[in-house]
């Protein structure tokens, strides 16, 4: 039985690795993946708990998160193509008409 | 109880008509704004008239309760409204004098702007001039007071674009509230010492208190100050001084409101509240000496002044002194006799003035007139016998009532022949400044064609051309005529059938002695007495006629002399003894320099101001700081977001959650 720790522990560096690679990627499909990894992180961590405790609802809770993350994916993607086709550019730097 | 007149109509009328006209005059014809106005206006005249013929069946005193106004543990005031002959009296004055002047105002008034405006504020003038009349308390008639007050303010500044008319009706409302003022304190003492405003109340409270003959105790303080009150209501000395200005507005409201009515709330103010003046003789004596100076003064003022309307607000203010004089040896009755008779020939005077003005096209230069006599008839006509009136000349109604004032200061026991010795000087000098406008503006040669008489039009008569001065249409002449009656045979109210009008106040003023059987011997020495004043005083108006007639018409050289000769007097009389310099020094200056370096620079910009804009420019410079997150850089936002998260997971591991 691998303690629960351990899990926690690779939960953690899969999160801090979408972290990171969100903050210094500047491609929005790197930046976009960062963010699946992210999510991914979470969802370890969560079956790792289900696990330990004889939890369903820890499972339960990560077919949402996949469930939100694919239709997340088919907007995100939708939107990076508007993008690309409006500034014909993937550099998110460059993307910054919201600026005050 | 009889069954209600209904006179809460009395001034509810005039504040429709006012309603009407203020707030949808604009839209409407000046017909329309003209029959409005003088249908609530004669409406209220009819209903006074209506009460009138009902009077003699009502038991007096008549109070009609309206509504509750202020309820605060036993204090308690009500809308109510009172009637007495005293009342009655006002109230025809009033609607009588005013209905008529509203009647002329329409043609004086027709071609200029604002047509609806005038009409709204000179109903709206009625209806709180009406409440004052009819107040059940003093707090009511506190209401009026001020509403008239504001009345004349919009009246005076009718002409708001002319800088002088603006600045005379602020002045008349800032002299005003000093005497306000001293009203309000009057009213906090009744109610601390009585606990009402009730008219009814006070009066039963005052009753059974001991005269205040020596000392300074609470009902000669209410009676000073009400006397502060009167005396800045109804111009007298030391605050006369927005009168004069206050002729900055149309003639009309010079007539009605400055003559006429409004000023007279002052002595009406006094007359009601006799009942404390009663009990507080050294209140009296100071109103009898504010009376007696201020005639005295401002009718010496009078004879130096130039300007028609002027010398008729000075004369104003001098009868004024007369009315207060009456009542400050407790002849009140008297007092409000002239006031009635005033009310006619002042009246008169004005409308007649500004006939004269309306025929020589806004001039109100006396120096530009002369020979109007043959111009303009019927209003030579009128004038002269308003100013024979003023003058004290038998029969017409100023020599009633004029002569009843100096034979009540001099046989009364509050009375003294030094007041009744001023009281006749005065009545010599106003019948001299009187007769000198009367040859100054209808005799000699016409001396308006010489000048430009368009150069400064007083009054908006631009319009149509003015060649030879023309009589006025008949609207303006039917009001005129009116009052000429009123003035020629007013004084005749004192031989009225059943007693004449001092027995028909008397139950007001003196409720509780009885009839005493007179004692003939005396009365026939009085009377003997009583005829040789009469004589004096009638001999003081011709004499006063003599002299103007001399100065006037035959040697018109010798005015000029006289002045000369008198040189630094007369610069004196013509600067008004430099008053207003005196005033503008000693409080205007201070107040208007200390407000700006004090209050305005001082506390508004430094402090009050300087508040509210560094606690805006504080938030500008925190949010120009902020703003600088918003980046628009995708990645410092998730940056934020990130270092946001670590802080609150570093808190929650810190606090141990």
């Amino acid at each position: 039985m691998v303690p629960v720790s351990y899990y926690l522990i690779l939960s953690g560096i899969l999160f801090a690795c979408g972290v990171i690679g969100f903050l210094i990627k500047r491609n929005i499909i790197t930046i976009f993946m960062s963010i699946e990894l992210m999510l991914n992180g979470v969802n370890l961590s969560f079956v790792a708990f289900a696990a330990h405790w004889q939890q369903l609802s820890g499972q339960v809770f990560v077919f949402f998160v996949m469930v939100v993350a694919a239709a997340e994916t088919a907007v995100g993607l939708a939107i990076i193509i508007a993008v690309y086709r409006t500034r014909e550019t993937l550099n998110v730097d460059q993307v910054n008409l919201l600026k005050l | 109880m009889t069954h209600s007149l209904h006179l809460w109509l009395i001034p509810a009328l005039p504040l429709i008509g006012a309603a009407i006209n203020g707030l949808f005059g604009r839209r409407f014809s000046r017909q329309t704004v003209a029959a409005i106005a003088l249908a609530f206006c004669g409406g209220t005249f009819a209903w006074v008239l209506f009460v009138c013929a009902r009077f003699s069946s009502l038991t007096l005193p008549h109070s009609e309760f309206f509504a509750h106004w202020i309820r605060s543990g036993g204090f308690l005031v009500n809308f109510e409204f009172y009637l007495d002959q005293l009342t009655l009296v006002m109230l025809l004055i009033v609607t009588g004098v005013g209905f008529l002047i509203h009647i002329y105002s329409v043609a004086y008034m027709w071609e200029e702007g604002g047509f609806y405006r005038f009409f709204s504020y000179l109903n709206l003038f009625m209806f709180f001039m009406l409440t004052l009349v009819l107040a059940g308390n003093y707090l009511q008639m506190f209401i009026g007071w001020e509403g008239v007050g504001l009345a004349s303010y919009l009246l005076i500044g009718f002409w708001f674009s002319k800088d002088s008319a603006a600045s005379a009706g602020k002045k008349a409302f800032i002299v005003n509230r000093i005497g306000d003022f001293g009203f309000l304190i009057a009213l906090f003492l009744m109610i601390k010492h009585f606990g009402s405003l009730n008219f009814g109340q006070v009066f039963s409270a005052v009753a059974p208190l001991p005269v205040e003959t020596i000392g300074f105790g609470v009902l000669t303080s209410i009676g000073l100050l009400l006397m502060v009150g009167a005396a800045g209501k109804s111009a007298q000395i030391p605050l006369y001084v927005w009168l004069p200005d206050a002729m900055e507005g149309p003639t009309p409201v010079s007539a009605l409101i400055h003559a006429a009515t409004m000023v007279t709330a002052g002595v009406y103010m006094v007359a009601r509240s006799h009942v404390i003046f009663d009990h507080a003789p050294n209140a009296l004596t100071v109103v009898a000496i504010v009376g007696t100076l201020t005639a005295l003064f401002a009718a010496t003022i009078g004879i130096a002044q130039t300007d028609i309307k002027k010398v008729l607000a000075y004369s104003t203010i001098s009868q004024l002194g007369y009315m207060f004089m009456a009542c400050g040896v407790a002849a009140y009755s008297a007092g409000i006799f002239h006031l009635m008779t005033h009310a006619f020939f002042k009246g008169l005077l004005f409308l007649a003035a500004g006939s004269v003005i309306h025929a020589v096209g806004g001039e109100q230069d006396m120096r530009k007139m002369g020979g109007l006599k043959q111009y303009i008839p019927w209003t030579f006509l009128t004038m002269s016998i308003a100013t024979f009136a003023i003058a004290g000349f038998w029969p017409l109604a100023g020599f009633f009532s004029k002569d009843e004032i100096l034979w009540q200061v001099y046989s009364s026991p509050h009375g003294s022949w030094v007041f009744w010795l001023i009281g006749v000087v005065t009545a010599f000098i106003t019948s001299f400044y009187m007769f000198r406008l009367w040859f100054m503006t209808f005799f000699g040669d016409y001396r308006g064609r010489a000048a430009d008489v368009h150069a400064q039009p007083a009054h908006g008569h631009t319009e149509h051309d003015h060649g030879d001065p023309h009589e006025s249409p008949l609207v303006m002449l039917v009001p005129l005529a009116v009052l000429a009656v009123l003035s020629a045979i007013g004084g005749f109210a004192k031989y009225w059938p059943g007693g004449g009008i001092e027995h028909f106040l008397s139950p007001v003023f003196y409720p509780i002695v009885a009839e005493t059987a007179p004692d003939l011997a005396a009365e026939a020495a009085k009377r003997s007495t009583e005829y040789l004043l009469m004589a004096i005083s009638l001999g003081s108006a011709a004499l006063g006629l003599y002299l103007a007639y001399l100065l006037y018409y035959k040697r018109q050289d010798l005015p000029q002399k006289i002045a000369t000769a008198l040189n630094g007097f007369y610069e004196a009389v013509v600067h008004k003894y430099y008053i207003d310099e005196l005033y503008a020094t000693l409080f205007v200056k201070p107040l208007v320099d200390g407000s700006t370096r004090i209050l305005w620079h001082g506390v508004d910009q430094g402090v009050i101001d300087a508040a509210v804009n560094d606690a805006a420019a504080g938030a500008n410079h925190l949010s120009d700081a902020a703003r600088h997150m918003q980046s628009g850089n995708l990645r410092s936002y998730a940056g934020w977001i990130a270092a946001g998260g670590a802080v609150v997971i570093a808190y929650m591991i810190w606090m141990g959650v």
